[in-house]
């Protein structure tokens, strides 16, 4: 069953066309990597995906919602997609269980208990439990983008996006965010992830998407895409990825 | 600096301790003097309860003026302009005489002193307090509304959760000051007749004819007024960054 299905998608910021005729189908439960130099619209794609950017020619429809900028269908979409930041955008004057308890609460319209409950059991899985009442700034960065992770598992999303999460990160704390995913990917969900951890592609992706210029160059299974690129610019790509 | 401030004020005592001053009119001591001094420093009522009014007025119109402003539609951010451009334009005292004598004439609404006093304070201020809004919410990374709207957040939470609190903090040090200003300014209400703490020192100048001391004393409320809100606000600011850490 497909649950994002992009169709003819482009997206301009002034003259500048970061989307260049996008099409792209995710099924449900699928889990996406979508990889590519800077500036080659992987980021403006997954952003469309849950509307942070609005496109301008073609069609996305996500679970079964056309995007326009109508508010009900932004509702809609917004519950049913979660995202995750390169800069983990966690609200710097509440606590982790108050960041985490806030969409549950006046989105979701939990009551406190219930919230501080879905909150706690997503902090475990997440393994940060004893965090709960510190600020953001007292945690390191890979704490920090786990409790984001945690706080979009508290809206209960369908489709989860993950824009560059380890882009930020100190090398040592990649691999426990990385850990918190793949963990995630067992269960489900439908993930989109854009990153260059090659490894973790080949360990989790059912299909890896390579973007350049606002275009898709190359789609496939990672073993395939990996074993023989049928593009040169993709050969390119991870080559000097697999060599830095 | 320092010694210079000593010397200033050793010779502005000794100076009193001549014939061209007359302490006496606010010489505690006495009977006379400690009747003045208590009937000036009773305005202090008035000017307190009134800056508290209209700053609070002021902060609430300001917000609401600042987010138009803060709108991708063009017709709100127009409001938002024409409000402060024309609001700022006007002088307090100014606003003060219209408010007190055209505002009646113009819509049949009769306000008492107190009130044109504050209406005509908060709606100056309020331009100002538009503009600090702004700048301060402004100053609020793109990445934390759309945290907001990742977890669909409406518009009036998402100002009330994230962004305003964030934002209130920043901008305390400027709200300060224009408490600050606002108790300033509230001297200007004197000329409708409120019986505040400069229009109870000009009624004592027309009755004592002492107008260096009275003024005098009226500086000395003023500033002790101002500093009391300085270390309140400072008090504050240390408050809310204590509960940061």
């Amino acid at each position: 069953m497909t649950i994002i299905s992009m169709r003819n998608v482009s997206k301009f910021f002034g003259d500048f066309q970061a989307l260049k005729d996008v099409s792209l189908d995710v099924a449900a439960g699928e889990r996406v990597v979508v990889c590519g130099p800077s500036g080659s619209g992987k980021s403006t794609l997954i952003r469309c995906i849950n509307r942070l950017e609005a496109h301008e020619a073609g069609e996305i429809v996500v679970d079964g919602t056309t995007l326009t900028d109508a508010p009900a269908d932004l509702d809609k979409i917004r519950g049913t997609v979660g995202m995750v930041f390169q800069q983990f955008n966690l609200f710097p004057h509440l606590t982790v269980m108050e960041n985490l308890c806030l969409g549950p609460r006046r989105v979701l319209g939990l009551t406190d208990a219930e919230a501080r409950a879905r909150a706690m059991s997503h902090l475990e899985r997440v393994q940060i439990p004893d965090q709960a009442d510190k600020f953001p700034r007292q945690l390191s960065g890979g704490q920090q983008q786990r409790v984001a992770i945690a706080r979009s598992l508290c809206m209960e999303p369908r489709i989860l996006l993950f824009d560059e999460p380890t882009s930020a990160l100190d090398p040592e704390m990649i691999a426990e965010v990385l850990d918190v995913m793949t963990e995630l990917a067992s269960t489900g969900i439908t993930m989109i992830v854009v990153t260059h951890e090659m490894g973790f592609a080949r360990r989790v992706a059912d299909r890896m998407v390579f973007m350049d210029n606002g275009e898709i160059v190359e789609i496939g299974a990672p073993e395939d895409v990996f074993t023989a690129p049928k593009s040169k610019r993709f050969a390119t790509f991870i080559k000097q990825i697999l060599n830095h | 600096m320092k010694r210079f401030l000593i010397l200033a004020s050793a010779f502005l005592l000794l100076s009193g301790c001549s014939n061209n001053w007359g302490w006496y009119v606010v010489d505690p001591t006495t009977n006379t003097g400690w009747v003045n001094l208590k009937f000036m420093a009773s305005g202090a009522y008035y000017t307190i309860i009134m800056s508290l009014t209209a700053i609070l007025i002021s902060v609430v119109v300001g917000l609401l003026v600042a987010l138009p402003g803060l709108s991708t539609k063009r017709g709100w951010r127009m409001f938002n302009r024409t409000y402060v451009e024309i609001v700022r334009a006007v002088p307090i005292l100014v606003l003060i005489l219209w408010v007190y004598y055209g505002l009646p004439a113009l819509s049949g609404i009769t306000l008492n002193v107190f009130w044109a006093g504050v209406l005509a304070l908060a709606l100056s201020d309020s331009a100002f307090q538009a503009e600090i809004f702004r700048a301060g919410i402004q100053s609020i990374a793109r990445g934390q509304y759309e945290a907001a709207q990742s977890i669909s957040l409406n518009y009036r939470d998402t100002m009330r959760y994230v962004i305003l609190p964030q934002a209130i903090r920043r901008i305390l040090p400027a709200l300060g000051n224009q408490l600050v200003y606002m108790m300033k300014m509230s001297s200007l209400v004197s000329v409708i007749g409120l019986q505040e703490l400069t229009r109870k020192a000009n009624e004592l100048v027309v009755s004592e004819y002492r107008p260096l001391e009275i003024y005098t004393v009226l500086v000395l409320e003023y500033l002790v007024l101002i500093l009391i809100v300085s270390a309140g606000v400072r008090w504050l600011e240390r408050r809310l960054k204590a509960s940061d850490t």
